[in-house]
Order: C-alpha cells, then sequence, then structure tokens
C-alpha cells in the first residue's frame, strides 16, 4: 500500500500542494490583471529583505504556531478543533484580567502570569465542547463552532460594558500596565547593541514562549504516556477502549490542552502588541490554525515551518495590499487552497505523485 | 408593545428566516445522504456575490439568480469531488469552501468594481421586488387597519418572491424525501450505504445528487441576501448566516417541518435583536429564572460522576454567581429595578440553544448514521 517512502508523504505532499495553491493563486493574480512575478517581489521585499518585515511575520508567525499546535494536538486524538478562534478569544479575557487587576512588578513575572490566565480561559472554553463530546456524544466540531460565536458575544459583552473604562467609547480594555508590557523584538535588538533593527514591529518575546510550546508539544505527544494514549486514542478508538485507555479522560484533556494552546496566543497579540484587549484582536488565527497544521502534517516542526509560511503570507499580503491592486483577501485565497489540497483532496494530490515513484521502482 | 410592532416583528422575523430556511434544507438534503456540510456559509457567500456583480451587469435579477446558483453549484461540486470521489475529509473540505468564498468574493469585487469588496446598488430590474396582495393596504395606513388587516398587508404580503418559494420548498422538500422513491433512497445512502449498493443503486450518483440540491438551494439564499434582502453585495455580508442554519438544522433534528420552525424562531431573534435595543426584566425575575437553571443543574448532577459534578456544577455555580451579581447591582435600588438584557445575548441565543439541544437535554438530536463517512465499495 505504501508505495510513497515516509520522507516524500511528509514532504513532498504538503510542498506539491503548495505548489499547487501558488499556481491557482498566481492565475487569480494575472486574472485580476496584475503580475504574479511583481506580486511575489514585492511579498520577498516588504518581508524577508527588511528586519522590521521579519518583525511583522514573526508576529503572525507566533499566533500561528500556537492556533498550529492546539489544532495538531486534537488531530492527534482523532477530534478536529475548530474553535480556536473562540478559544483564543477567551484566552485574551484572561491575559486581561491578569494584567489589569494584579500588579505585576516586572514583565517577566506579567507573562508568566498572563500565560496561566490565558490558558486556564481557553481551557475551559474547550473543556465545555470537550465534555458535551466525551460524555453526551454531540459532534465536536458543531460545538466548536458554536462555541465561537458565543465566545465573540462574551468577549463584546465585557468590551462595551465591565471591562471599558468610563468616558471611553471605543469597545476595548484600558491599557494595561507599563510593568506588563513585554519587550518587542526592536527592544531586544537594542540591548544587544542593534540600533533601528525591527522598528516598530510587534514580534515580542512570546515568540520564544511559542518555540518551548513546540518543543513541549513534541515531547507531549511522542515522548510522554499520555502522548501515546492520545495517539492511540486517535488511531482507533476500541483499540484504546481494549487497550484500557479511558475515551472520556483523553477526549477532556487532549481538547484542553488544545484549548489552552489556543488561549495562549493572546499572550502574543494583547500583551505583547495591543497592550489592551479589543475586539477581533484574532484576526482568523484560530481558523489558520486549521490549515498550518494540515500543511504542518500535525508534527511541532512541520508546524512552526507552516507557521513561518503563514506569516510570511500575512506580511506579504499586507504589503501587497499597500501597494498593488490586490486586497488582503488574496490571502485567505492561497490558504483556502492549501487547506483544500492538503486536508480534502489529499488523494489528488498523492495520486500523480504515486504514480511517478511507481514508475522509479520500476526503473 | 401593540399589535402592529407584534405584526412588524413577524413580518421582519420572515425576512430574515427566509435565507436561514433555504440554507438549512439544502443543509439538509445534503446531510441525510450523508455528506457533511459546514460549507453552506460559503456557498451562500459566493451566490450573494456572483448574482449581485451578475444582476448588476446584465441589468436582470434572473439572470443574477442563476449566475449565483451556478457559482454555488460549482463549490457544491468542489465538495463532492473531495468528499465523495476522492473520500477525502468532509469537515476540511468545508472550512476550504468557506474561506475560498470570503476571499474569492472579496479579491474579484475588488478587482471588478474597486469599492472596497462591495457591489454598486442595484437598481429595479436588478433586484427581487415586493409583491403586493391583492386589497392590501401600503404602510403608510397601516396603522389605521383592523388586526386582520394588518396580518395580511404586512405579514402575508409585501415580500419579496423568493420568501414564498422558501416556505413552499418545506413541503416539496418533506415531499420529495419522505413520499418518493428518490427520498427513500437519499435518505438510505445517508443511513446505510452499503444496502443501498447492494440494491443496485450508485451510492455516488445519490450523493452527487443530494450535494448538487444542497448547491442550488444555497445559491438562492445567497441571491435572495444581495437582490432581495439588501440590494448589493458587501463584505462578509452572509455573516455567519450558513452556520446558524446548520445549527437550525441540528435543532430541527434534520426534519423538514421543524426545520421551518427552527428558522422562524431564529429569524424571530434576529428581529427582536434588530427591533429593540433594550430589553428591559425586573432584576429579580431574571435572577430567580437563573437561580432555577442552576438549581436544576445542580441538582442534575447530584448523583453523576464527579466529572459531571465538575464541568455541570461549575456550570450552574458560575450561573449562581451571574445571578448573585445581578442581585447585588439591584440591591440598593430595590429588586424590582428594570435591568437591560444584554444584546449579544439574544445575539447569541440561537447559538447556545444548539448546544443545549446538541447535549441531548431537551431531546436528543441523531444525526443521519452514515454521515461524514466515505463510502467505499468492498473490492
Amino acid at each position: 500500500m505504501d508505495v510513497m517512502p515516509k520522507w516524500a508523504d511528509v514532504v513532498l505532499v504538503p510542498l506539491f500542494s503548495l505548489l499547487l495553491a501558488a499556481f491557482l493563486s498566481a492565475l487569480l493574480i494575472l486574472a485580476i490583471g496584475e503580475s504574479p512575478s511583481e506580486a511575489l517581489s514585492l511579498m520577498v521585499q516588504g518581508t524577508l529583505l527588511r528586519s522590521a518585515g521579519w518583525g511583522y511575520m514573526l508576529y503572525y508567525t507566533t499566533n500561528f504556531i500556537f492556533t498550529g499546535l492546539a489544532v495538531s494536538v486534537a488531530f492527534h486524538a482523532s477530534l478536529f478543533n475548530i474553535g480556536g478562534e473562540g478559544q483564543a478569544m477567551m484566552g485574551g479575557l484572561g491575559v486581561s484580567l491578569v494584567c489589569l487587576f494584579i500588579p505585576w512588578p516586572h514583565w517577566s513575572l506579567a507573562i508568566v502570569g498572563a500565560s496561566v490566565g490565558a490558558a486556564v480561559f481557553g481551557m475551559i472554553w474547550a473543556g465545555l465542547p470537550a465534555y458535551l463530546q466525551a460524555k453526551r456524544g454531540s459532534h465536536i466540531v458543531i460545538t466548536t463552532i458554536m462555541f465561537n460565536f458565543i465566545a465573540a458575544g462574551v468577549l463584546n459583552f465585557f468590551l462595551v460594558g465591565a471591562l471599558k473604562p468610563k468616558g471611553s467609547m471605543d469597545p476595548a480594555t484600558a491599557n494595561f500596565p507599563a510593568s506588563t508590557h513585554l519587550p518587542t523584538f526592536e527592544d531586544m535588538a537594542q540591548l544587544v547593541g542593534f540600533e533601528k533593527m525591527f522598528r516598530s514591529a510587534p514580534a515580542n518575546v512570546s515568540f520564544f514562549i511559542a518555540l518551548l510550546a513546540c518543543v513541549a508539544v513534541w515531547y507531549l505527544i511522542w515522548r510522554s504516556p499520555l502522548g501515546y494514549e492520545i495517539r492511540a486514542l486517535g488511531k482507533s478508538g476500541p483499540a484504546a477502549r481494549y487497550a484500557g485507555i479511558g475515551s472520556v479522560k483523553i477526549i477532556m484533556i487532549t481538547m484542553m490542552i488544545s484549548g489552552a494552546l489556543c488561549g495562549l496566543m493572546a499572550i502574543n497579540t494583547t500583551q505583547g502588541e495591543s497592550e489592551r484587549l479589543i475586539l477581533n484582536f484574532t484576526e482568523g488565527a484560530g481558523f489558520i490554525g486549521i490549515a498550518v497544521a494540515l500543511m504542518g502534517r500535525s508534527h511541532p516542526l512541520g508546524v512552526l515551518l507552516a507557521a513561518l509560511l503563514f506569516g510570511f503570507l500575512y506580511q506579504g499580503g499586507a504589503e501587497l495590499a499597500l501597494w498593488t491592486k490586490i486586497p488582503r483577501e488574496l490571502i485567505i485565497v492561497i490558504q483556502a487552497l492549501v487547506i483544500l489540497f492538503t486536508g480534502a483532496l489529499t488523494m489528488m494530490v498523492r495520486a500523480p505523485l504515486e504514480r511517478l515513484f511507481l514508475m522509479a521502482w520500476r526503473g | 408593545m401593540d399589535f402592529l410592532t407584534l405584526v412588524q416583528v413577524l413580518d421582519s422575523s420572515l425576512r430574515l428566516a427566509t435565507p436561514l430556511l433555504l440554507a438549512c434544507l439544502a443543509g439538509l438534503f445534503s446531510e441525510r445522504a450523508g455528506i457533511f456540510d459546514i460549507g453552506l456559509e460559503g456557498k451562500i457567500l459566493a451566490a450573494a456575490f456572483v448574482s449581485a456583480a451578475i444582476a448588476y451587469i446584465t441589468g436582470s435579477v434572473w439572470v443574477g439568480l442563476l449566475a449565483g446558483i451556478g457559482a454555488s453549484v460549482m463549490l457544491s461540486a468542489i465538495h463532492g469531488l473531495a468528499s465523495i470521489t476522492l473520500r477525502g475529509d468532509q469537515i476540511i473540505s468545508g472550512v476550504a469552501i468557506n474561506f475560498l468564498a470570503a476571499g474569492l468574493t472579496v479579491v474579484i469585487a475588488q478587482a471588478w468594481f474597486g469599492q472596497g469588496g462591495r457591489t454598486p446598488p442595484l437598481q429595479s430590474g436588478g433586484r427581487f421586488e415586493p409583491i403586493n396582495f391583492p386589497g392590501a393596504v401600503p404602510s403608510k395606513e397601516m396603522a389605521d387597519a383592523g388586526p386582520l388587516m394588518q396580518l395580511y398587508s404586512e405579514l402575508l404580503s409585501g415580500h419579496s418572491l423568493l420568501v414564498y418559494f422558501a416556505l413552499l420548498t418545506v413541503p416539496i422538500s418533506w415531499f420529495v424525501l419522505y413520499k418518493t422513491r428518490f427520498g427513500l433512497r437519499l435518505r438510505a445512502v445517508g443511513e446505510n450505504p452499503a444496502a443501498v449498493d447492494t440494491a443496485g443503486i450508485s451510492v455516488i450518483g445519490m450523493r452527487y445528487a443530494a450535494v448538487i440540491i444542497c448547491g442550488i438551494l444555497c445559491g438562492i439564499a445567497g441571491a435572495y441576501l444581495a437582490t432581495a434582502l439588501q440590494a448589493n453585495f458587501t463584505k462578509d455580508m452572509s455573516a455567519g448566516r450558513g452556520f446558524i442554519a446548520l445549527a437550525a438544522l441540528i435543532f430541527a433534528k434534520w426534519r423538514p417541518w421543524y426545520a421551518l420552525g427552527a428558522c422562524l424562531l431564529f429569524g424571530f431573534f434576529f428581529a427582536v435583536d434588530n427591533r429593540f435595543q433594550n430589553i428591559l426584566l425586573p432584576a429579580w425575575a431574571i435572577s430567580s429564572v437563573l437561580l432555577l437553571l442552576a438549581l436544576g443543574l445542580l441538582a442534575y448532577v447530584w448523583r453523576k460522576s464527579l466529572l459531571d459534578k465538575v464541568v455541570l456544577g461549575g456550570l450552574g455555580l458560575g450561573i449562581v454567581f451571574v445571578s448573585a451579581l445581578i442581585v447585588n447591582s439591584a440591591w440598593s435600588a430595590g429588586l424590582g429595578t428594570q435591568i437591560k438584557i444584554p444584546v449579544v445575548f439574544i445575539q447569541s441565543l440561537p447559538y447556545i440553544l444548539t448546544v443545549v439541544v446538541l447535549a441531548g437535554f431537551v431531546g436528543k438530536a441523531i444525526p443521519p448514521r452514515s454521515g461524514g463517512v466515505p463510502y467505499m465499495k468492498e473490492k
């Protein structure tokens, strides 16, 4: 059955999908009367050839690592967490409560507190659908979609009500105190003597927390007993039950880890960038996590690379919208195509590759 | 609230329920045949854009409608290709279709019209006009008319053709699904495709038929949004309606007549939300309803497992906390103080109700048994 070696399956299939997506996007750019090669060079110039571009790219990447890891962890247990958006919103609420109401002496302590707040809130928001799936058999995809909408309502409720400072008009919390502000890449570059690097780019220390999360998830899934149980349940529910692995427990734990990871995204956006809680701060990152996880084959290393790619696309897309007539939504199209080819049309992508390998084997 | 206000709210409920109903029945056909479709949202959005764009260019709403249906059916075909022929993941395919529509509509709208992802307003002829029944009173004289006349002129008359069509699709869907051979086979394909295959009927053919019907209905829903409810396309104008339709489908337990009820109910929530910005209730009423709810939850988990106690008991305690907050804030002014129900609560009600139904506390929603499972013929 396995025609392709494992490396080809892991590397070639996502790459081939990406090429297909890029090709179709190039056609789209041509169709609306712009030049694809010019668009690509604009994206590269605005992102990779400027340190500030890197600063923006890594900021987006940080979000996508968290949400991509979250979706991956759930995938390993054959659960589809489409509620990353809602869990991240709740995480934002957790971050703001921690930052606004606890007097932190230093950012290094504040980020620990905020991470706990974000993770706990995300966990709770993923825990309810997990409970409904594990105990009542409600389909987790539908419940997490519903919880996205409910989370948006809850966030809205707090931002136009209790958390909005008196006299302010826009739906946002007060600014967080200065002692909770996270050092950005610009601050860190100055520290080691590089002035004028990462100028006013939003990337901040939470990028390193995202990297730590990659290692932690790798250890959890492939090196810990819990990870073994998660993967066993994901491969075959009946077999896992026969081996004495309780599905209720694993579904709960997996989804709560997933929710916590999504929630953590908020330390980057809310504590790191906006320094207050605003509406729509997630900007669809919860959904991009799906594309990132699919493209990264649910492996932390793959997720990291895919998150970098999408970070590049997002920053590049902003550049395109700035300099050409191509709106930012082009990136959503690319994202959709990546999801389509890596997730739904895998058979179509694999078939020609497998044929190639068969031909190669036969010589 | 006088009678006319009630009639007006019901009238706008019907208007707002129409796209939900069409999309809900679309989902019904697809899911009854075993193909999950969370791409309803994307199909509605794509159809809304294409119908508005084509209606603007040609000046004919009918050409626009056909083009919208065409766009939606094309997305359906992609979903069918992914989930039927290539046996891919139906949920992921649906997600992809939603994004594809969200991105493409804006990119193309910007390229064609250059108005920030919207189409120019449609002139008459490019949109569906309301149909006034004979003898209906115009809205200016509505206040002086009798109650029956108000019901007739406001609620029954004055909708666009698509509203009446949507209402008509309910009995048609019921008839097709429950009274025809095609419907029996379609439902069977969603429950036990192997049995249908054994009977010599093409599972793939049946599923494609269902997916295409789904595309047609979503197309009409989208065209209704852009050419009847409003008179142009705006970015993301489907605004989650596809997901609410999905919620309504579950709420209706995958049955056509229930779907009508669920969509009218959700449409009513929208209408209430649009019409009343301030819904006031006395503090004692709100907090006692919440307390009763919490007590119910706590009583339910009394003899259940630890997990039930932690999750549902925690939820119950949270509700008690909210109720205590309300009492506390109203205490000094007396418990009869009128408290404003948050607007977002009304907006979230469809989702909350759906979760409650999914949880199986109020009747169990059982999806078609082979839903989401690709069919593979035995070799």
